[in-house]
């Protein structure tokens, strides 16, 4: 069944002449249409999928593209900028909206000769945790129709979980790759600040945002993030002179001589003990391929939250002052004046969570506010950076649970927005910090919901946690289950 | 009385100037910024502020404000980044400008300014730079607004002074040498009518001997310098006059109407905007190294006052002639060509300031708007060295230099302007008018001076201005006396 493949397999199979990326193509479109009606993973799709596919096809045939994701279907989260579909972020207020470029991600991708199969849902603006906050709709998590499949890339992990597309890009701003990868079962990656280009990215908290892969594999997620990154011009936060090259780290699964840390205060209390066991037994895992496991403390974790909260929200008060109902998007029907007209639009167009955050965010930045809540969480996060500074001279990599529990059922997250904050206390510190982290899934829990790790790096660490992760999946299989999935009534 | 025109009150002001840079493309795109192009014709997803857009910092900005900076005399912030202003504006598409709060990239400096009471230094607090933004069209016909961003992200500089200045004399000299300082670095074309230099001015008065400042406004809207000091009038014996009757000034933002001649208030400071400025996460922190600050001192000419203070020495011109050749930097280098040329110094600065700022001000031009060739001067005045011409015609002939650029030593020989220097011609005219005029010839004769004026101008016009007036001068009273 073509839609379990890998997108290494995808590809080899056109490379050997048993499918074109044209059939394949149109298997995801036809697996979709049966779908995402349950599981409702994409806000729009790529209505020339198939025929760009045929298009890749013949510049295969060519021999004018090649590489790893030549002829492979990828989805694309709905806040990367795209000129074929519309770009909504999950949100009324920019109902419609197309814009007039593509993304330096949505270029890359098409150079490389990949097929967009549509924009995925996610939580309105990446708000949430959930995929519950989006103006679409909640998407359903295919372990279980009945549980949230994380967010706010939620769609992206429904869409890659369910086999409605092989690979899938995400952002991940406070974890919003790396929870719902847990969630789904899936692998994904928050490259290092930097590392691909926020070029098209709608922006959510600008000095947090990084697109990443989500795939069942680090090996797919390794090769798609290799296309995407590297220095872009148009965006300057994006490093100089950077390109991956993920080869031997996804050769290799000798960890002799690695050392990983093990923070012992972010396992016990709050933590689900059936992730505590997956991920002691994870170690055990990585162990057994050499590693050495070295327990030891971090106790900044507990500021990071409230840190990320007061910066991710400040950002995101400025960067979301565009909508403002005139030039683009939702436009109301009708208004009084000028400030009628703001009011209404952004009464009318931000649902329910967006307008917290923006007020949140906005206070946070007032006037006589400034120096005790956004200087102050600078100050925090200068603080957990030294932590992790540290941490890094003493190990190679830190393991961690992404979530203190597995995918929560639908409706029960929204009721209570501070404890949903709280559920992010494992990833919003590698945000703040910059540094990039592997998101892997490493067991089940009883009721039968998967169960993710993370791996977390120094700057630019990427082939080392990709290496690990890697020796990782060569010797477990918890990359290779997938749900039984339930079709539309 | 003592204190401003006797009123017994001193003036205390501040300038916040805004001067557009001129480099070609815009500070965080590659759109042009071009003047008066047609609307939304130099607009890009990133200055049009689309959503997901990224700002990337145009590197030539950051060299214009640093070479402001140690032109002015301020230390530059090697470490600098951009912070955001946020409000709501629909010619703001962002809904925030990027500009420097907190790390601007130029402080502490000053400029030197000549008043009556002599040399004084105005303080500049900071430059910062910024983008600018777009142009809202009101259409009386339709009542609707259209937004025009072209503007939009045309490069900034605000430069920011201490509240050092005390008349609105004070403040003409200050933006003077400003502007002339921009003009010299070549950063800024600082057209007032076209927007590219804008100054708010600060403005407060308090009794003299009061150590307390009085309560400020902000005046906005002139765009001339005459405007600038006619507003900083109004604005002083308004404070004054508010005061005097008891009343307070209210600390608000004021707009300037020139062609009624009045201030009113825009909106007061405290229903002001919190701009909840943070630190601009799109852009990375700037560092300037040692080498580059270093380079681009390097690129600094010669400024006003070094200027004047060589004319002065180099060329024994007065004070005066030489601040005002060296106030426009077009005008000193017309003038040095000219004299490198072989053009007398003085002569050279006497067409220039009296004849050609002259010309330029009826046409209501700059002297950058100059075009002549500072060749073609400089063979002007050695036509009138060599004595083939008069001063007389040499204005003239200045005049289509000025205006048309023309060869002066071919249009003097093809309308035969040369001075007659024929003796026996010059001698024959002077005995014609000898013998027309008996009567005066007689008056001057008798003692009446003036007469011999009169005879001399007789002369002249019989050459059709053409004769050397000195020399027939002599030639009459050799022939009278």
């Amino acid at each position: 069944m073509i839609q379990y493949e890998t997108a290494v397999a995808l590809r080899q199979a056109c490379i050997d002449g048993q499918t074109t990326a044209q059939a394949q193509t149109e298997a995801y479109l036809a697996q979709i249409a049966k779908y995402d009606g349950v599981y409702h993973c994409y806000n729009t799709l790529n209505e020339k999928a198939a025929e760009q596919a045929a298009a890749v096809d013949a510049k295969l045939a060519a021999g004018e593209i090649a590489g790893p994701l030549a002829g492979v279907p990828v989805a694309i989260k709905d806040n990367l900028a795209t000129q074929e579909m519309t770009t909504t972020c999950s949100s009324k207020i920019l109902e419609g909206f197309i814009s007039p470029y593509d993304a330096t991600v949505v270029q890359k991708l098409q150079a490389a000769g990949a097929i967009i199969l549509g924009k995925t849902n996610m939580d309105e603006f990446a708000m949430g945790s959930t995929t519950e906050t989006s103006y679409t709709g909640a998407t359903k998590n295919p372990w279980n129709a009945g549980h949230v499949p994380g967010g706010s890339s939620g769609g992206s992990a429904a869409a890659v979980a369910a086999g409605e597309a092989p690979l899938a890009l995400g952002s991940d701003t406070g974890g919003s790759i790396r929870q719902p990868c847990a969630y789904c079962g899936l692998t994904g990656i928050k490259p290092t600040y930097g590392a691909v280009s926020r070029y098209g990215l709608l922006a959510y908290g600008s000095s947090l945002d990084q697109i990443g892969p989500m795939a069942y594999t680090v090996e797919d997620c390794a090769n798609l993030l290799q296309v995407i990154a590297g220095y872009d011009e148009k965006d300057s936060t994006s490093t100089q002179g950077l390109s991956f090259d993920f080869t031997n780290a996804l050769q290799n699964d000798d960890l002799r001589g690695k050392k990983l840390g093990l923070p012992k205060n972010y396992l016990g209390e709050g933590l689900d003990p059936e992730i505590e066991q997956a991920v002691r037994a994870a170690c055990e895992q990585l162990a057994a391929l050499g590693a050495e496991i070295v327990e030891f403390e971090m106790p900044m974790i507990e500021y990071a939250v409230p840190a990320y909260y007061i910066i991710a929200c400040a950002e995101a008060s400025s960067n979301l002052s565009r909508y403002d109902g005139i030039k683009y998007g939702y436009h109301p029907e009708s208004f009084a004046d000028l400030e009628d007209l703001y009011l209404t639009a952004r009464s009318q167009g931000f649902g329910p969570e967006v307008k917290r955050r923006i007020m949140l965010g906005t206070f946070a930045l007032s006037s006589g506010y400034y120096d005790a809540y956004y200087q102050k969480a600078l100050k925090v996060r200068a603080l957990i950076k030294q932590e992790f500074d540290k941490a890094f001279a003493e190990y190679d990599a830190i393991v961690s649970p992404v979530a203190p529990t597995t995918a929560p059922k639908l409706n029960e997250s929204l009721s209570d927005p501070l404890a949903m904050y709280l559920s992010d206390i494992y990833t919003v510190s590698v945000n703040l910090v910059g540094i990039p982290a592997v998101s892997l899934p490493c067991g089940f829990s009883a009721a039968g919901l998967p169960i993710g790790m993370q791996l977390l790096g120094r700057n630019f660490a990427e082939e080392g946690l990709v290496n690990l992760a890697q020796a990782y999946q060569m010797h477990t299989d918890w990359h290779a289950k997938r749900p039984v999935l339930k079709e539309a009534e | 009385m003592s204190g401003y025109k006797n009123t017994g009150y001193e003036v205390v002001i501040g300038l916040e100037v805004h001067v557009e840079l001129n480099t070609a493309t815009k500070i965080f795109c590659n759109c042009s910024t071009e003047f008066g192009a047609a609307p939304n014709t130099h607009v890009c997803p990133v200055c049009s502020g689309m959503p997901g857009v990224l700002p990337v910092l145009n590197k030539g900005v950051l060299q214009r404000a640093v070479a402001v900076g140690l032109a002015t005399n301020c230390t530059i912030t090697q470490k600098c980044k951009f912070d955001r202003k946020n409000y709501f504006y629909p010619d703001l598409p962002k809904a925030f400008q990027t500009s420097q709060l907190y790390l601007p990239i130029c402080r502490n400096g000053y400029l030197e300014i000549a008043t009556a009471e002599g040399a004084k230094k105005v303080r500049i607090h900071e430059i910062h730079m910024e983008e600018d933004a777009g142009k809202l069209n009101h259409e009386a016909q339709s009542g609707s607004t259209l937004i025009d961003f072209n503007r939009c992200g045309v490069p900034l500089l605000e430069i920011v002074s201490e509240p050092d200045m005390t008349c609105a004399d004070d403040v003409l000299a200050y933006l003077e040498k400003l502007k002339s300082t921009l003009e010299y670095l070549n950063v800024s074309d600082c057209k007032m009518q076209e927007g590219s230099m804008r100054a708010d001015v600060n403005l407060s008065v308090r009794r003299v001997g009061d150590a307390e400042l009085g309560t400020r406004t902000e005046t906005k809207n002139m765009n001339s310098f005459k405007a600038i000091a006619r507003a900083i009038e109004y604005e002083i014996f308004r404070q004054i006059e508010l005061l005097e009757d008891g009343g307070q000034v209210l600390q608000e933002t004021r707009r300037w109407d020139d062609e009624r001649g009045v201030g009113y208030a825009m909106r007061s400071k405290e229903n002001a905007h919190d701009y909840r400025y943070f630190p601009e996460p799109d852009l990375a922190p700037i560092n300037i190294s040692d080498e580059w600050l270093e380079e681009i001192r390097g690129t600094i000419p010669e400024l006003p006052d070094q200027k004047q203070a060589r004319y002065v020495a180099d060329y024994k011109l007065s004070d005066y002639d030489a601040a005002q050749l060296t106030r426009y930097r077009k005008l000193a280098e017309i003038f040095e060509s000219a004299v490198q040329l072989g053009a007398a110094p003085k002569e050279a600065a006497n067409l220039l300031i009296g004849d050609c700022l002259r010309l330029l001000n009826a046409e209501g031009k700059e002297a950058a708007d100059l075009t002549f060739e500072p060749e073609n001067l400089a063979e002007l005045l050695k036509l009138v060295a060599a004595g083939t011409i008069n001063k007389t015609t040499a204005k003239a002939v200045f005049e289509l230099i000025y205006a048309d650029n023309i060869d002066p030593v071919a249009y003097v020989k093809e309308n035969g302007l040369e001075m007659v220097s024929d003796d026996g011609a010059l001698d024959a005219m002077i005995d014609e008018v000898i013998a027309a005029n008996p009567k005066s010839v007689a008056d001057y004769q008798g003692g009446k001076k003036a007469a011999l004026g009169f005879l001399v101008g007789q002369i002249m016009k019989a050459s059709k201005g053409k004769a050397d007036a000195g020399k027939v001068n002599a030639k009459l009273r050799e022939k009278l006396d």
